[in-house]
């Protein structure tokens, strides 16, 4: 994907939250957006996926302007995946309801080719024996992961993932970054905000640090982790990482 | 101790209890006039019962209809809903029937004292159903209706496949509390002659003058209503009862 902000702002009321923020990603398949809490990476990444719409500025993938109007909004998320920090699942529906829910609805499926393809990937993640599960009966981790497998099933061009394991411990944050590190090995391109930095330097082909409403420094991992000279960005990963 | 036994108990006490007050104030029992009246009563308790079942349809559909009122967005129809709302629970039942009946009904030529009582008790119940109906449907997080925006759901998909199958989860409890209160209500309706189980129990005691051996008889047929829909409303609750 090759993403290319230009002059995006989003304001809540009076508070500014993104300020004209730039950045021209080039041609890669995995964005990772780091950074402050409140800096702004949630707020852009829910316009990246289609939920909401900026005030002033242009996004484009590979190209394409995202829409500003509700239904073409719709069938553009209907293209994409995305994956929240929690309570992603329908809880009166079991796992395997859940996943076939987009299929059928708004994939246009019938439930034995929905049950159909949503079986391999279920047993590749080792989440097959969960699928009758509801989500009260699962842990953290699963329930992260059949959120990112029901974003997968219909086939997107791209994953949305809004700090998918900030609620998770860390036993169950391994257990979701090791599967969306799978899905990169596959081939999926996403756009991550996280603040595991460990995983952010492995998983990333780009990384942007946003703060202040603004990308503050955007490149590979290794130049934004070791040898950024953008003072804020070297003093925040100086009070992290260690 | 289980619970079973425990409600036994507790039965049984309330029981003793009454018995010991009846035991003073030396009441003398006399069953075999009401016995002769018995079918007058078991009528009153059909009529009841059918009462019941069409009221509870009606305020079902009328709180709905007065739950989307009570959401929109339209300043107009919002109104509307809250002031229907606030004056039919901000007003005796008794007043209402009376108004409404023989003022509102016989404005526009409505004389059928059923369907009159049917609709007056409905727009009552309704306006109750509306605020557990709107409350429902609030509960449900912003989370969830973000989850069925971001897999591509329509907002009507999302209120049916998501949102009201959560609510109504939410609500069944209430609302099964909330129709129990309708069947005891519907005894009102005797003050517009409505010949129900309770107008059947007044007239029964003004023939025989035994008025106990009348309304006891009442109370035990309205519980045979409401214990088992107080049940059920708790086999549900438990039932749906799930974390997020």
């Amino acid at each position: 994907m090759n993403l290319e902000i230009s002059g995006l702002v989003q304001r809540f009321g009076a508070t500014t939250v993104l300020d004209h923020l730039e950045v021209r990603t080039g041609d890669v398949r995995s964005l990772v957006l780091v950074g402050p809490s409140g800096g702004g990476k949630s707020t852009l990444l829910r316009i990246l996926a289609g939920l909401d719409v900026p005030v002033a500025g242009s996004v484009t993938f590979d190209g394409e302007p995202l829409p500003r109007d509700e239904s073409s909004l719709r069938a553009y998320r209907r293209t994409v995946g995305t994956v929240f920090q929690a309570y992603n699942l329908f809880p009166h529906l079991t796992a395997m309801e859940n996943l076939l829910l987009p299929l059928v609805h708004v994939h246009g499926l019938s439930e034995p080719e929905a049950q159909a393809r949503v079986r391999e990937p279920l047993e590749r993640f080792h989440l097959a024996q969960h699928a009758h599960k509801r989500p009260a009966e699962l842990s953290g981790g699963q329930k992260q992961r059949i959120a990112i497998l029901r974003a997968l099933v219909v086939r997107p061009r791209r994953l949305f993932l809004d700090e998918p394991t900030s609620a998770l411990d860390p036993e169950m944050t391994a257990e979701v970054l090791e599967m969306i590190g799978e899905l990169k090995d596959l081939g999926t391109q996403f756009v991550l905000v996280t603040h595991e930095m460990g995983f952010a330097r492995r998983a990333a082909d780009v990384v942007a640090y946003i703060g202040d409403g603004r990308v503050l420094a955007h490149g590979p991992p290794a130049a934004i982790f070791d040898t950024c000279d953008v003072s804020s960005v070297r003093s925040f990963f100086a009070k992290i990482l260690h | 101790m289980p619970r079973w036994l425990a409600h036994v108990i507790v039965v049984l006490l309330f029981a003793a209890l009454l018995a010991v007050a009846f035991s003073r104030v030396n009441y003398a029992w006399n069953w075999t006039g009401v016995w002769e009246y018995r079918e007058k009563l078991l009528q009153g308790f059909g009529v009841t019962v059918a009462l019941s079942v069409a009221s509870l349809v009606a305020s079902t559909l009328i709180g709905m209809l007065a739950a989307l009122l009570l959401g929109s967005t339209n300043t107009l129809l919002e109104a509307v809903g809250r002031v229907y709302v606030e004056l039919i629970r901000g007003t005796p039942l008794l007043v209402q029937l009376l108004i409404g009946f023989y003022v509102v009904a016989s404005a526009v030529g409505l004389e059928n004292r059923y369907v009159v009582g049917v609709l007056l008790l409905s727009l009552f119940s309704g306006a109750y159903m509306a605020d557990i109906f709107r409350g429902g449907l609030a509960a449900i997080p912003q989370t969830q209706r973000d989850s069925a925006r971001a897999i591509g759901l329509t907002p009507w998909q999302s209120f049916r496949l998501v949102i009201l199958p959560q609510a109504i989860r939410l609500v069944l409890p209430a609302v099964a509390g909330q129709f129990v209160s309708l069947i005891k209500d519907s005894s009102l309706l005797s003050v517009i002659a409505v010949a129900e189980f309770t107008l059947a129990a007044q007239e029964v005691n003004a023939f025989t003058y035994s008025t106990l051996e009348s309304y006891l008889p009442l109370a035990a047929g309205y519980l045979l209503l409401t214990l088992p829909l107080s049940a059920v409303s708790r086999l549900l609750e438990r039932r749906y009862r799930y974390e997020a």
